[in-house]
């Protein structure tokens, strides 16, 4: 009698079953907890490590659920987040700042379960609660460096080629390369021989000549220009990826968004200023030679007048604020520093950094420290803001440099790759500025340009209002059905159930992160995902009002309904697709819910509701329909 | 169970001069709208600090936002989200311009506790619950994007039902969608609800839903159309549009339960999305039972169109 397949009943209870076990992680609510995790350099986390976190906790009184090692990380959970800032607090106070102490939620789900891949879905922000920001990568400044370098480059090439030339400039224009003025037009087709052959990445092309000046231009290649940009994100995501990963936050989100955007979620963290402070800052160390010592009458008479000398820059010391003079010589920068830690001098009880330095590092320090014994050397701390100000209404972005003295003191005996910096303010200025200077320098700068504080008690009422509403729109929908198509709308209630189901297993399985939006699209896909059901069921009735059997109505119901499905649901698809494709987050997790939830559903309203129809009608005599 | 009458026949073609021209009268009038009052954009687009803040006791609008004019605030939006005890704030960095830092960008920290200072002075019970920055650059990107993502689902949408179904299908369904999408953004624009990315998001769903309502009036249509031996088009569109009735308005109703309920219980952040969504729901039924099939008889839809493709093959032409 039925028509039904029986490889179809299968596939119908394998996705029902594949459906009940990925879904179920999610019903594990993960607890609250702090994960410590040692630095370079510290003691390993191990049983001892545990009795200290433990007697620190006990002596501050703080509830804790239980501590345990759990490879190289140590985890002790709480009843809930307020324990748990207690708690990490106190054990950041016992630890000190050689072990990275961070808020992490603990997933409950049983070890089985995540053996054969199941997970519960992470939440979004606005779910759990953290701090967000969307930072803006400002490439201009990459092709600038590019240029002038290239600039330089060309003017010793030609130097080195015995060409001469008149000048070698970039163009005023931004991307339009670098203009070579040359003095005949034998000069200008050796140079640009020369040129073309030393550096494949530039175009090479005559510009306008007049009289005895032969111009030409030298333009970076497109593609080479988009390398550059491709290449200074992917610097950048690595570079906030080690300062987060120095302030603690376990599982941050660090996404390129677009060409030029780069999105920082940081779950559990609830004061944005620290972490702010570390993600936006530009801080560069240069090392330079000294010229005279703060504040003596050379520095002091160049402050008063304003006649610096030619090779020097007048700066001032941070803290004392006396003017000092520094050479305009670099010895080495921030980029050829392998690691820094800080730590107190033992001599002077300071705080100070203990700076590594690559081979070329090294070499150049020991280079100039031998030459140099007992003669000043300068640190020099460079810092990088971008200000924005508001010009004839319009948004204008000009970077902010911030020079200043940290320390200025006597080379006292050579040294080159290990050495330290003393001088800080504060011990938490000295660990700050290990982090900047491990962390790496920004490719090209960037500026916050969205930013958002979300309490994790707001996450929770969230939740609580999602579910509450998902809840309600299904029973709702559930009960509608029944009354409307009696027995087939019951089946249409399995369907739907298991939609709901099978939706949050798909995206449990991909990692889609759940956000209030996404349970948005999940609401309206159990909305319209009924529409299937609809369909057949009108088709069924109206198969029966025209005379057919009750066997046949139901085949030819869902026959017919079939292409009307398809149809409406693929249109349905393109719409969702064109949600995905929008750059921002949260339209992009509705987007692909809705993607997910139309596919689902296709599966769940036609074969799951034929296969429990054909079961329940199939080898029966039928006189009527509850329909 | 039934609400509708199965054997309905109801002229909706016979009122297609009303229907149609009211179709094009709420159009123009949502252009009007949109140009002359402009939706009102929320923080997402226009840039600003967007504040969330709890009261103990149910509190006043006008209450709130007389503490802040007092305070400086004056240009603030207040707006209730839902219940009488949170409100949302939202305003213009430069309201605030001591928490400008001197390089220029907005010091979150400052302006909340600034502005939270002003909502103590008039109610100690005030509570930030959170805060929010976004640059106006965001908006102009968003703005950008979401007319292409619109532009992308309707030329899509076109592309495959000129595919599946015949080209006048494809105009009579993006024409609709047109109608529902300015229609929807007309209202939004009349009652002046707050334009954030999530109603963008719905207003896309939309799109997506009442092509959903469409094709299955299509679907009738053509099948109709390839069933019938003498196919009058008048007569075989206001059959279909009878015959799927039922279906068209049980969708709605059940999807409409759904957003009701996550209007009633979800909480301020899918607000917007919920409304915008029940806004899209009624005007693209009402689209799909009243709009889209006179355009499609008009554009002069006709039985030998929709034949599955016999013409091809001369042999089967020529049989009787």
């Amino acid at each position: 009698m039925s028509d039904f397949p029986r490889w179809k009943y299968a596939l119908v209870a394998l996705m029902m079953l594949f459906g009940v076990i990925y879904a179920l992680p999610n019903a594990f609510i993960p607890v609250p907890a702090v994960q410590v995790s040692a630095n370079r350099g510290a003691p390993p986390v191990d049983q001892a490590l545990r009795q200290k976190v433990i007697d620190a906790l006990q002596k501050q009184k703080v509830a804790f659920g239980e501590v345990l090692v759990e490879g190289d990380n140590l985890l002790a959970t709480f009843a809930d987040t307020d324990v748990q800032k207690s708690g990490s607090d106190a054990i950041k106070a016992a630890l000190g700042d050689t072990y990275t102490v961070a808020f992490k939620l603990q997933s409950t789900v049983p070890a089985w379960l995540s053996m054969i891949g199941a997970r519960s879905m992470p939440l979004g922000l606005d779910l759990q609660g953290g701090v967000h920001f969307l930072m803006q990568v400002d490439q201009n400044d990459v092709i600038d460096k590019q240029e002038s370098s290239y600039a330089d480059d060309i003017r010793s090439l030609l130097r080195d080629k015995k060409i001469r030339y008149e000048s070698v400039a970039r163009n005023s224009v931004r991307g339009k390369g670098v203009a070579v003025v040359l003095r005949s037009e034998d000069d200008r087709s050796k140079a640009s021989d020369t040129i073309a052959n030393e550096y494949t990445d530039l175009l090479v092309s005559n510009g306008p000549s007049t009289g005895d000046r032969f111009v030409l231009n030298a333009v970076i290649k497109p593609d080479k220009l988009r390398d550059i940009a491709r290449g200074a994100i992917t610097q950048n995501l690595q570079t906030l990826r080690n300062r987060i990963n120095a302030l603690g936050v376990s599982e941050p989100l660090i996404q390129q968004q677009g060409d030029s955007h780069i999105v920082v979620d940081l779950a559990g963290v609830q004061d944005p200023t620290e972490a702010k402070k570390l993600i936006g800052t530009v801080a560069t160390l240069e090392y330079r030679p000294g010229i005279g010592h703060p504040g003596d009458p050379q520095a002091q008479e160049a402050a008063k007048t304003g006649n610096v000398p030619p090779d020097a820059n007048l700066y001032y010391m941070r803290g004392s604020g006396l003017p000092v003079l520094v050479s305009k010589k670099v010895i080495v920068t921030g980029k050829e520093l392998v690691d820094a830690s800080s730590g107190i001098d033992q001599q002077s009880g300071t705080p100070k950094v203990d700076v590594t330095l690559n081979a070329a590092g090294a070499r150049k320090m020991s280079e100039f420290t031998n030459a140099n014994v007992g003669k000043p050397m300068a640190v020099v701390y460079v810092e990088r803001v971008t200000e924005t100000k508001m010009v004839d209404g319009k948004e204008v972005r000009v970077p902010k440099i911030t020079e200043s003295v940290i320390n200025d003191a006597n080379i006292a005996s050579p040294f080159s790759r290990q050495f330290q910096t003393t001088g800080l303010g504060s011990p938490k200025e000295a660990s700050d500025l290990a982090l900047l200077l491990k962390g790496g320098a920004f490719a090209a700068p960037v500026d916050i340009i969205e930013e958002g504080v979300i309490g994790s008690s707001m996450g929770a009422d969230n939740i609580d209002k999602g579910f509450k509403s998902v809840m309600l729109g299904l029973a709702l929908v559930l009960l509608a059905a029944a009354v409307y198509y009696k027995l087939f709308g019951l089946v249409a209630d399995i369907a739907l159930f298991f939609n709901l189901v099978i939706l949050v297993a798909v995206m449990s399985l991909i990692g889609v992160t759940l956000t209030m939006p996404g349970i948005a699209g999940i609401v309206l896909t159990l909305g319209m995902a009924i529409d299937a059901n609809v369909l057949i069921c009108e088709r069924v009735r109206e198969e029966l009002r025209n005379g057919s059997t009750p066997h046949a109505s139901i085949h030819a119901g869902y026959e017919k309904a079939w292409s009307t499905i398809l149809d409406a649901n693929v249109t349905h698809l393109i719409a969702a697709l064109a949600l995905t494709t929008m750059g921002t987050g949260a339209i992009k997790g509705f987007g692909i819910t809705l993607m997910i939830g139309i596919s689902t559903s296709l599966f769940t309203s036609v074969t799951l509701t034929h296969a429990f129809t054909a079961a329940i009608h199939g080898h029966r005599k039928l006189k009527t329909l509850s329909v | 169970m039934e609400i509708f009458n199965h054997d309905s026949n109801i002229h909706f073609l016979g009122m297609r001069k009303y229907t149609v021209s009211l179709a094009i009268l709420l159009m123009i009038g949502s252009i009007v709208l949109i140009a002359t009052r402009g939706l009102n954009y929320g923080l997402d687009f226009t840039g600003g600090v967007s504040m969330l803040v709890n009261y103990d006791q149910p509190v006043e609008i006008a209450d709130v936002r007389g503490a802040l004019a007092k305070g400086g605030f004056g240009d603030a939006v207040v707006q209730s989200l839902g219940g009488t005890r949170e409100v949302s704030i939202r305003f213009q960095a430069k309201d605030d311009p001591e928490a400008i830092q001197a390089n220029g960008t907005v010091n979150l920290d400052r302006v909340s506790a600034d502005v939270m200072e002003k909502l103590h002075a008039a109610r100690p019970d005030a509570k930030l619950k959170s805060r929010d920055f976004v640059s106006a650059q965001v908006g102009a990107e968003l703005k950008a994007t979401g007319t292409w993502a619109a532009l992308f689902v309707i030329l899509g949408i076109m592309a495959y039902l000129w595919i599946r179904f015949e080209r006048r299908f494809a105009l009579a369904a993006v024409a609709t969608e047109i109608h529902d999408t300015l229609v929807t953004l007309g209202v939004i624009a009349l009652v002046q609800r707050e334009f954030d990315m999530t109603v963008l998001a719905s207003v896309l769903a939309v799109i997506g839903y009442s092509i959903n309502d469409k094709v299955v009036v299509f679907d009738r249509i053509r099948e109709l159309f390839r069933l019938a031996r003498k196919a009058e088009p008048e007569e075989i569109l206001n059959r279909s549009i009878n015959n799927t009735l039922s279906r068209t308005i049980i969708t709605s109703l059940f999807t409409g339960i759904t957003m009701a309920a996550m209007w009633l219980l979800g909480g301020p952040a899918v607000h917007g999305f919920a409304i915008t969504m029940l806004i899209g729901i009624v005007v693209g039924t009402l689209s799909s039972i009243f709009v889209a099939s006179p355009i499609l008889l008009w554009l002069g839809v006709s039985k030998k169109d929709l034949m599955p493709v016999t013409r091809d093959n001369p042999e089967l032409a020529r049989r009787p």
